[in-house]
């Protein structure tokens, strides 16, 4: 039971983690058609300005300057390199923020060094916030939490309660006609981006200090982020939501599980041992398998249900 | 479409002539072991970089994951050879190529069935996922990927084949140089077969496809098993080449990555784009790497600038030049590069000074504040350095700028001459893949 809430909690703050990453890149790929690759790297980034911010200013200005300077960074990707390659179709808008993401990682290796960088939580949010079955849940798992939940109630009040959400609604499905109404839509496209960019930058800021902040953390969480993605369905927000928590469990429960196929037979009365047929494969424990359960997942999402969750069917 | 029999066929068998005498020469020319080491990668990379063009230049697939399939070819390889040592299965070594290629044709087939039900996008990161779940899955079966360690073996064995053991490098070339050869020759081919073409109809305009009744997804997944094949043979050449397979380097995203980066600056929309890519490929790792720690930065720079002003590649831009010479025009433009090629130099200079001082200010400040640069002495210390730097860029950036605006207007009137005169004299010439659009769009820069 004790095992069963403290992994579930863990990974529920790990999978709205991923949501706040694959919230992004949701929104910038179902208004822009554009697969953002760099977006883990505006995560990273996210992340190392914060460290710097938070050395001079203190955590808390960090929070909301960072990601507004990652915003900044996006919004001007997006003007003046990405909306040049837009005529040229999909394919090298995809390719254009592949080379991004090899700029970005080479730059932040440039300043901050190649190592890992002690960008620590502030005194706020040490300790454990409460304490169940004798385990100690953190502080700052429950801030990831909180802050996730928050944004999601931000973006979605924004995109349906205010003027600025109408009209990036309207310009998802009819560009043209919002254009002939005289809204300015490669600049709403540039403000998507940008946001997007900023949303990935706050995971950075709060997941950094909770995991650990390294030229390697955009890679690492980078594929598993595209799993979310087409798992979810692509473009649905709703759907990357599901989908991030239920791989964030996922994960979370199989890394602390050291049973294996091998051990589960035996405890069947089936003996197993290294002469048995296949025994490399039954011997592996769940938690070495830990890793690919995600891509697993796609791979089983691709053959049962190829819209993904949410996604809606594709002509 | 205007098919290209009209080409004159002595022509193009002359090309091909041609490229095996220079195959053949090429070790004699360069002499050193460095070049010989270099040429043989490059003869293995060039059928990967053409395989993977199967997918990304003809049929519009973008993939991520493409090292999985040479990866595992190496691998299969490698282990037949052990097999073959320990006398168990009796094949030569110059069939063991053909052993990598039918595996990586075979998990092509297992794992392209998943892949190719969806394309574009969505493609795209499913081959990510895909080369992920291999990547992840070689690190837990160590008893065949051999952990982080990797496999070894020893090319020499048995009693040789016509004589020849395979234990010199040179022989080595010459076995690399007569598959990638081959392969070229039936890539090529395989373009102008109706599969061929079906493949670039599915990337242009996959709606119509259907609507003539072909299926697109067994299309893309015959294309993809065919790059799987020839991707498998370049795998299982560089196991032969280096006689070790590691897989956390063999199988990594970083090595799909440079796979996609280096075809696609030599050129996707081009049957030699990706060879060029190949040869930039061995060049950069082995080369650039060690004249400048900052080359992975030069070159994820120079890659978004081909994406953003040339994403035809390098062949692309071979190819309007050669173009322009065809209708001899090329005389009214040599002013013009050289132009550009001088103002470009002034930036580079400027932009590699700077980042120049940064990486050795991050990473080497202990050994010293100065660094050697272009036969100068820089001081990361002191502040005229880093403004010389700054203003050297800023001048050859805002001359380049400028020059470049007056040659894209040259070039857009040189072009409209040439289009005007081809309209007139040859109402249905031979366009290049991609077509016209992607040919004037393709232009450096043009409005």
């Amino acid at each position: 039971m004790e095992f069963f809430v403290i992994s579930l909690l863990n990974g529920l703050s790990y999978g709205l983690l991923l949501f706040m990453l694959s919230s992004g890149l949701t929104l910038i790929f179902s208004m822009m058609g554009v697969l953002n690759f760099a977006h883990t790297s505006f995560y990273m980034l996210g992340a190392y300005l914060a460290y710097s911010i938070s050395g001079v200013i203190g955590f808390w200005p960090a929070l909301v300057i960072a990601p507004l300077l990652v915003a900044l960074i996006g919004a001007l990707f997006e003007k003046y390199s990405l909306r040049k390659v837009h005529k040229f179709g999909h394919v090298p808008e995809l390719l254009v923020t592949f080379g991004l993401s090899y700029v970005i990682l080479e730059v932040v290796q440039l300043v901050w060094g190649r190592a890992t960088v002690p960008y620590g939580l502030p005194p706020q949010l040490q300790g454990p916030l409460f304490t169940l079955f004798g385990t100690q849940f953190p502080k700052s798992r429950s801030f990831i939490m909180l802050t996730a939940l928050l944004m999601l109630l931000a973006v979605w009040l924004l995109l349906t309660r205010t003027r600025i959400g109408l009209v990036i609604q309207a310009a998802l499905t009819h560009p043209e006609t919002v254009e002939s109404l005289g809204h300015n839509v490669p600049r709403v496209f540039m403000l998507v981006f940008g946001g997007g960019s900023a949303l990935a930058a706050l995971a950075g800021v709060i997941g950094g200090n909770t995991y650990v902040t390294e030229p390697a953390m955009a890679g690492a969480v980078g594929s598993i982020v595209f799993v979310v993605v087409v798992v979810g369905g692509m473009g649905s927000l709703a759907g990357a939501f599901l989908a991030s928590l239920l791989i964030g469990v996922l994960q979370t429960f199989a890394v602390s599980i050291d049973q294996s196929l091998a051990s589960g037979l035996q405890a069947v009365g089936v003996p197993v041992g290294p002469q048995t047929f296949g025994h490399e494969l039954l011997d592996l424990s769940v938690a070495q398998v830990a890793p690919i359960l995600p891509y697993l997942l796609l791979v089983l999402m691709l053959i049962f249900r190829p819209r993904g969750l949410l996604g809606k069917r594709e002509n | 479409m205007a098919r290209s029999v009209s080409r004159p066929r002595v022509g193009r068998f002359g090309i091909w002539i041609g490229f095996a005498v220079l195959l053949a020469v090429l070790p004699w020319i360069f002499r050193s072991s460095l070049a010989l080491t270099m040429l043989s990668q490059m003869g293995y990379l060039v059928i990967i970089c053409l395989s993977y063009n199967i997918l990304l230049g003809q049929g519009g697939m973008l993939s991520f994951g493409h090292a999985v399939y040479s990866g595992l070819g190496s691998f299969l390889a490698i282990h037949a050879m052990n097999l073959a040592t320990k006398g168990t299965l009796p094949l030569p070594i110059v069939v063991i190529p053909l052993v990598g290629g039918l595996s990586g044709l075979f998990f092509a087939a297992l794992l392209g069935y998943v892949t190719t039900k969806k394309s574009g996008t969505t493609f795209a990161m499913i081959t990510l996922g895909i080369g992920e779940l291999v990547a992840a899955m070689s690190l837990m079966f160590p008893g065949f990927f051999g952990g982080e360690g990797g496999v070894t073996t020893n090319r020499v064995y048995g009693g040789g084949f016509l004589g020849l053991t395979f234990g010199t490098q040179m022989q080595v070339y010459y076995l690399i140089v007569v598959y990638c050869f081959i392969s070229t020759v039936l890539m090529f081919a395989f373009t102008k077969t109706p599969l061929g073409r079906m493949l670039n109809a599915v990337r242009d305009n996959p709606e119509r496809v259907e609507f003539i009744g072909y299926s697109t997804q067994r299309v893309r997944y015959f294309g993809f098993m065919i790059a799987g094949f020839f991707a498998g043979i370049g795998g299982a050449l560089a196991a032969i080449n280096f006689e070790i397979v590691n897989a956390s380097d063999t199988l990594s995203a970083a090595r799909s990555g440079g796979y996609l980066f280096f075809t696609f600056l030599g050129g996707a929309t081009f049957f030699f784009g990706p060879m060029i890519g190949a040869v930039l490929l061995v060049l950069a790792s082995v080369l650039l790497s060690e004249v400048t720690k900052a080359w992975i930065l030069y070159l994820g720079l120079i890659f978004l600038f081909m994406v953003m002003y040339a994403p035809g590649g390098i062949a692309s831009l071979i190819m309007m030049n050669v173009r322009v010479a065809a209708h001899r025009k090329l005389h009214q433009l040599w002013g013009w590069y050289a132009a550009l090629t001088a103002t470009a130099l002034v930036l580079f200079v400027g932009v590699a000074a700077l980042i120049e001082l940064v990486y050795h200010l991050q990473l080497e400040s202990a050994s010293g504040s100065t660094l050697r640069y272009l036969g100068l002495m820089l001081d990361t210390q002191s502040i005229a350095t880093w403004l010389g730097a700054l203003a050297v860029a800023i001048v050859g950036g805002t001359m380049f700028e400028a020059v470049r605006r007056r040659f894209a207007l040259e070039w857009g009137r040189v072009q409209g001459e040439i289009e005007a005169a081809m309209v007139f004299k040859e109402p249905d010439a031979e366009m290049p893949l991609g077509g016209k659009a992607a040919v004037r769009e393709a232009s450096l820069g043009a409005p």
